[in-house]
């Protein structure tokens, strides 16, 4: 049992919108001084999920977390080697940066198809970044395999699984055969925190590089170059903050002051 | 410059769904004289292309196999839609359907999605999509490379058109296909009464609560309001901890909702929950912390203990509404 763990690094999401820049010229986000990247919250989560299913799946399981990125992406490799994972691999390429969600997943794919044996692949629901929520879907699409996305559980037998996905209003289980994709949800759970040993133990685990060569793809058709999705302007938004606090001494009083707005608002 | 729009509409129990006629009232704009049509898939679709105001043809399948949603099925009537109408843009909701065919479809017709856009315009002859993105810290306007332009749109970013019909026929597309994916389980998680979506006000409980008990409280503060017009809300914090149901969650990866009344109670305001809350009228906040992200947001505020606030506050609303 072979299984794959895409992983992004991403600008912290809990970085406060104070510190939150833009540089407005390349239409990128400035990293916040002294804030950490880190992994993508539902990729830990899609890390968990896949971890479970190889510790359940006897001796020869064995995932592997891969990450496209810059050499910096080698920490969240290390973060989910250190969670469990057996090895990384790391697609590093000038010709990979300032992709679209297409290019990535056309990358991503072409690593998976490098990789040969692979069962089943895991990737959070959506980046916590760009918040896209379409590489999983777009990678089962360039594999040719079948998908389902928004898991919170997860139960894996010999040839295929069953996924049960977060619906509006509930949920529903899909079976479907192996090799497949599924996208992950933070209703399956919380992911697991290593602990110092397993830290120290992911720091000898094995982490290839491969480039858009290695790969065999050509570097027109990735990257900025190869994405039909352009982003043309990124911007803050303005958000009223005329805030105002209702007086009075008491609780009681300021609930009083709210109530009274509330009715000549004709909100209540 | 015109163009020539497809939506991919959905049915709610038979009727074509509240994000499909903004939708369609969203592209009869944009398309500026283009054609608009839609796709209705599953029981009731070929009568209820009738209400789709703002389409000029549609294309049905009564085939109650596409009911449950399955991704392939759909994509392969859509296709056959896509092949006679050759729009250049394509839009979907940001549902539950469209997170899935957004992307599966760019693949297939070898063109890209912009997912969960709040607005899409026509800047001289070319596509526009604006989209929240770092949890609603950011905005980021997209432009297509490729054709068709599609987008998962967000609930409630076009005004419905009201007291007009849609397309007396539509053209019948083919009953389903195989799926590759099998459903074998289905399990409601339906809150009772009042859904948040459709509430005019949604009291909202965060982390800060401390408790799934306090939830209660919430619940006292939407029945004091009257529960013909409050629901209850939660984060996702909340909901992670377990504190109230997942069908309850506001935010980017939950529910999107616009009341006229939003009451944030011990929510901090972190960027991917107000992308869920953001388009409510009026914001208010109760918070102890006087640095919360929810005051950039809020209209009126108190700054204290919940505990304190919300029994005094429940106790006025029995006053104001007299019972």
């Amino acid at each position: 049992m072979h299984l794959v763990v895409c992983a992004k690094q991403i600008p912290d999401p809990d970085t406060p919108p104070s510190a939150f820049k833009i540089d407005e010229a390349t239409n990128s986000v400035v990293p916040a001084p002294g804030i950490s990247p880190i992994l993508s919250q539902f990729d830990g989560i899609a890390a968990e999920a896949a971890l479970r299913i190889k510790e359940a799946g006897g001796e020869d399981a064995k995932v592997t977390v891969i990450s496209m990125g810059a050499d910096s992406a080698r920490a969240a490799i290390k973060q989910v080697l250190a969670m469990g994972a057996d090895e990384g691999v790391l697609l590093n390429d000038d010709a990979f940066e300032d992709g679209d969600s297409y290019t990535t997943a056309k990358v991503l794919a072409s690593a998976i198809r490098e990789l040969g044996d692979v069962d089943a692949v895991f990737c959070g629901r959506q980046a916590a970044d760009w918040d896209m929520g379409q590489v999983g879907l777009l990678l089962a699409e360039e594999l040719g395999w079948a998908s389902a996305i928004i898991a919170k559980d997860i139960s894996y037998s010999e040839g295929s699984v069953s996924v049960q996905r977060v619906l509006t209003d509930g949920f529903e289980t899909v079976q479907m055969a192996l090799p497949a994709v599924m996208t992950v949800s933070n209703e399956f759970g919380e992911p697991r925190y290593p602990k110092l040993p397993q830290i120290m133990a992911a720091a000898k685990k094995t982490v290839t590089q491969y480039s858009a060569a290695e790969l065999g793809l050509d570097a027109a058709d990735v990257g900025a170059s190869g994405s039909r999705l352009k982003i043309e302007k990124l911007f803050i938004p303005e958000t009223d903050s005329n805030v105002e606090f209702m007086r009075g001494d008491t609780p009681q009083e300021q609930a009083a002051e709210l109530v009274r707005r509330l009715q000549a608002d004709k909100l209540i | 410059m015109s163009h020539n729009i497809l939506v991919i509409g959905e049915l709610d129990e038979g009727s074509a769904s509240s994000t499909t006629l903004e939708l369609l009232a969203g592209a009869s704009e944009i398309a500026s004289g283009g054609n608009v049509s839609v796709t209705l898939l599953g029981t009731g679709a070929s009568q209820a292309v009738g209400a789709c105001a703002g389409a000029n043809t549609a294309y049905a399948s009564d085939d109650a196999q596409y009911d449950d949603f399955r991704g392939d099925q759909w994509i392969v009537a859509i296709q056959s839609a896509v092949e006679s109408e050759s729009p250049d843009v394509i839009l979907v909701a940001q549902s539950i359907v469209g997170r899935e065919i957004g992307p599966r479809l760019s693949h297939k017709l070898g063109t890209a999605v912009a997912m969960d856009c709040v607005s899409i315009s026509d800047e001289e002859g070319s596509i526009k999509a604006t989209r929240p993105c770092f949890g609603g810290n950011a905005m980021a306007t997209y432009g297509f490379s490729t054709s068709p332009a599609i987008a998962t749109v967000r609930a409630k970013s076009f005004e419905v058109i009201e007291g007009s019909s849609g397309p007396t026929t539509s053209t019948e597309l083919p009953a389903a296909s195989q799926s590759r994916t099998e459903i074998i389980a289905t399990e409601a998680a339906t809150s009772e009464g009042l859904q948040i979506q459709d509430a005019t006000v949604v009291v909202t409980g965060g982390r800060g609560l401390g408790d799934a008990e306090a939830f209660g409280e919430m619940e006292s503060i939407a029945s004091a309001i009257g529960l013909d017009k409050a629901a209850v809300g939660a984060s996702r914090a909340a909901v992670d901890l377990g504190w109230y149901p997942p069908s309850q969650q506001v935010g980017l990866t939950g529910k999107v909702v616009t009341p006229d009344l939003y009451l944030a109670v011990a929510v901090s305001g972190a960027s991917q929950h107000m992308a869920g809350c953001s388009g409510s009228k009026t914001i208010v906040g109760i918070n102890r912390d006087e640095e919360a992200n929810i005051w950039s947001f809020s209209r009126y505020g108190i700054i204290g203990d919940y505990k304190q606030i919300v029994p005094a506050l429940i106790e006025e609303l029995k006053k104001a509404s007299g019972n």
